[in-house]
């Protein structure tokens, strides 16, 4: 996908006058947030799984590069094949090349986010290669050529009777009568369609929640069993995974894996957790005769060392953007980039580059409830902080904001002078104000006083006041 | 308070900038407040703000060198406290970080951290006060500030000290940890985004059937404050500190005197 973060702030205020996406906004408190919140009070020892997690990740990116030797041998002993990707295109030159030496038609695929970060469909189709998308929500979102919202709820932007509207537009059979007034019937109305898909598709793509070390094993975490009939059903199967994926042992996934759901959609475990070690063997009864794994970089192990490391650990869970309140207030889209909330604001950086993607890490009001719910303890505000030093380095930053705060630091490095001044600007002030109380517009304070009132200071400093108090005795 | 006038630790207020420019009535709450708590309170002059602003901003040379101002200004005293959560938060959890590797400074930012507090926090855990003297008449709803909340772990505390002013009674508020999208400069980077979070706020204060509204940290008072009165909605604001010291006298936020 291509990034758009620059125009971060006019796609927010689009956003912000949208009712059907305010409306679909709403849906995020009950159907994360409160959920979440309760699977977590029933589970005492989620903060402790929490530190497990971080370590077992930390350790794993000390040795990325054993852990991902160990990984291809053992997929390689399995029968599969791994395939190293360095960049977006890499990855999907050769997911191109596998797809076309199967003499692939069309393609369905499982949720992937990694899918979307290289514009896989896109190619695929450029390439006369159909991607029919199997989640529901990625289903949804392809019917409107539009990119997911939200990483794991992709059409979490949209009202149900939005998606009604689309069903109608797109499945052309459909009788007018059809009830699709309920999620549960538009589930059905997809599988329907979706059923003759997954027959005909000469290749599957999905991507990983975990790639094991020590068994050369994907795993994939799903709530509606597309991904299994994606892995399954076709000839040829590409499992499509960066490589901050890699787990060591089956042990460590099934600790990782208690925080996951319960941090995602408040789930003990998600419905279906599959386990998949190379094609088909010899007395199976069902399975891909090719098993595939694209391992992607872009740009990731450039991280490593760096301040940005910790970003590594991500499992995708989405808590951080479903607990911020700058993504409840404009949803995914506004951000121009795959990974929208906090942690496509640190991540989108790396991808796209500082100077594209700036605004997204300075989107924060540092309030810390993502890292609060961050089941790997990412310190995402403190990641963002040093994108905007990057920045501020980069002298990327707007020269106004820029020159504003140089003059403030300058007084605010001089108490004495500060306090002349501050004395004097208070007075001025409160003698414009004091009868009202408060401003209604002030200048160069129009940011503020757009939308609220500027409340007027009582007329002195508390130095000055402190002072003749002292001097009183 | 046990202690006797011989060991009174001295404590240095840290006003906070917004609180030396705009109310000053919460830091002689503040100093009246730590007083009763059997402390003496002294008021460096070399001090003007924390630093956020440009720490929050990328320019981490301006945010160490005023770090290092607030850290030479403070470092004789026993205890450093200050009426916001965000200030006492910054230099309590970033001062560290913000001069690690800086020889010399590393030592005395992490010495400084761990004698700050914020006001509240202050007062309960630390001199543990369990009640206080004031007497308010009404019903009031208090706002989690974000970083006292989730880097200081403010939360229980200034609810205990509210439940022992008489005549007050206090009303829950619907998503109270829920930032209220001031963000410090946020606030004015991103004015669009910063109303729509504040309007949910102010609805929910509406809601809690509350007359008056408190919290710790003037930053996020003002905006709310601001909000509330655009949309003139009958709610009064005040820091949470002002109730417990019992000095009400001065008009609520953004109000005439």
């Amino acid at each position: 996908m291509e990034v758009t973060s620059a125009a971060f702030k006019e796609n927010a205020k689009v956003a912000l006058g949208d009712p059907h996406l305010q409306k679909a906004l709403l849906h995020i408190r009950s159907g994360f947030i409160e959920k979440r919140q309760k699977a977590v009070e029933a589970l005492p020892e989620f903060d402790r799984l929490r530190d497990a997690a971080r370590d077992i990740k930390n350790h794993t990116l000390q040795h990325l590069d054993l852990y991902l030797e160990a990984y291809e041998d053992k997929v390689r002993a399995a029968g599969g094949e791994v395939h190293y990707a360095e960049t977006a295109e890499e990855a999907r030159e050769v997911i191109l090349s596998i797809c076309q030496r199967a003499g692939a038609r069309t393609v369905t695929k499982g949720k992937s986010m990694v899918a979307e970060e290289i514009g896989l469909n896109e190619h695929l189709a450029a390439n006369g290669i159909e991607p029919v998308e199997t989640d529901l929500g990625e289903y949804i979102i392809q019917l409107r050529h539009e990119p997911p919202s939200h990483i794991i709820a992709p059409a979490v932007h949209l009202t149900k009777d939005q998606v009604e509207a689309d069903f109608r537009r797109v499945h052309t059979d459909l009788p007018a009568d059809r009830d699709l007034s309920e999620p549960q019937s538009l589930l059905s109305e997809a599988r329907t369609v979706l059923r003759q898909r997954f027959l005909a598709a000469d290749v599957g793509i999905t991507g990983a929640n975990f790639l094991v070390a020590e068994t050369g094993t994907s795993v994939i975490v799903t709530n509606e069993g597309n991904g299994d009939l994606t892995q399954v059903l076709p000839r040829v199967y590409i499992v499509l995974a960066a490589i901050e994926k890699l787990t060591p042992t089956l042990e460590d996934v099934s600790q990782i894996m208690r925080l996951l759901a319960r941090s995602a959609t408040g789930q003990d475990m998600s419905c279906y957790t599959t386990f998949t070690t190379g094609p088909r063997r010899r007395g199976d009864a069902d399975g891909p005769e090719e098993y595939h794994v694209v391992v992607l970089d872009n740009g990731r192990s450039g991280m490593l060392g760096t301040e940005f490391q910790d970003m590594l650990r991500c499992i995708r869970c989405a808590a951080c953007m479903n607990h911020c309140p700058v993504y409840q207030a404009v949803g995914g889209h506004a951000y121009g980039s795959v990974y929208p909330g906090p942690m496509g604001a640190v991540l989108t950086p790396t991808l796209a580059g500082i100077a594209e993607a700036g605004q997204l890490p300075n989107a924060s009001t540092f309030c810390g409830r993502c890292e609060s719910v961050c089941p790997m303890r990412i310190p995402l505000p403190k990641m963002m902080r040093h994108w905007r030093e990057r920045e501020f380095e980069r002298h990327l930053s707007p020269r106004v904001y820029r020159y504003g705060l140089g003059f403030w630091a300058f007084f605010a490095k001089r108490p004495r002078l500060y306090q002349f001044f501050t004395r004097l600007a208070v007075r001025v002030l409160a003698n414009r104000g004091m009868d009202r109380g408060r401003f209604h517009s002030l200048p160069l304070a129009g940011g503020w006083t757009g939308h609220r009132d500027f409340p007027v200071p009582e007329g002195r400093t508390f130095q000055e006041m402190w002072a003749e108090r002292r001097k009183a005795g | 308070m046990s202690s006797s006038e011989a060991h009174r630790p001295k404590v240095g207020l840290f006003v906070t900038c917004l609180v030396d420019l705009f109310r000053p009535t919460i830091g002689f709450a503040a100093v009246k407040l730590i007083e009763e708590a059997g402390c003496d309170v002294e008021v460096p002059r070399a001090q003007t703000c924390c630093g956020q602003p440009a720490y929050n901003s990328g320019d981490r040379r301006d945010a160490a060198a005023i770090a290092r101002q607030v850290i030479a200004a403070f470092s004789g005293f026993d205890y450093v406290v200050a009426p916001s959560g965000s200030c006492a938060g910054m230099i309590k959890e970033h001062y560290p970080l913000l001069l690690s590797g800086d020889r010399g400074w590393q030592a005395r930012a992490e010495a400084l951290a761990a004698k700050t507090y914020e006001l509240i926090s202050f007062l309960v855990d630390i001199r543990g006060v369990t009640e206080v003297a004031a007497r308010f008449e009404g019903t009031v709803t208090y706002h989690d500030s974000c970083s006292g909340l989730r880097e200081l772990g403010v939360h229980e505390q200034p609810r205990r000290l509210l439940h022992s002013v008489a005549g007050l009674t206090l009303n829950e508020l619907k998503d109270a940890n829920v930032c209220c999208g001031f963000g410090g400069t946020f606030c004015v980077k991103y004015p669009d985004i910063s109303n729509a979070i504040v309007e949910a706020k102010t609805a929910a204060i509406a809601d809690s059937g509350a007359s008056t509204l408190l919290a710790g940290d003037l930053g996020c008072l003002m905006n709310m404050a601001g909000k509330l009165q655009r949309q003139e909605i009958p709610v009064h604001v005040r820091h949470v500190a002002e109730v417990l010291a019992g000095m009400t006298d001065t008009p609520p936020i953004g109000e005439p005197g």
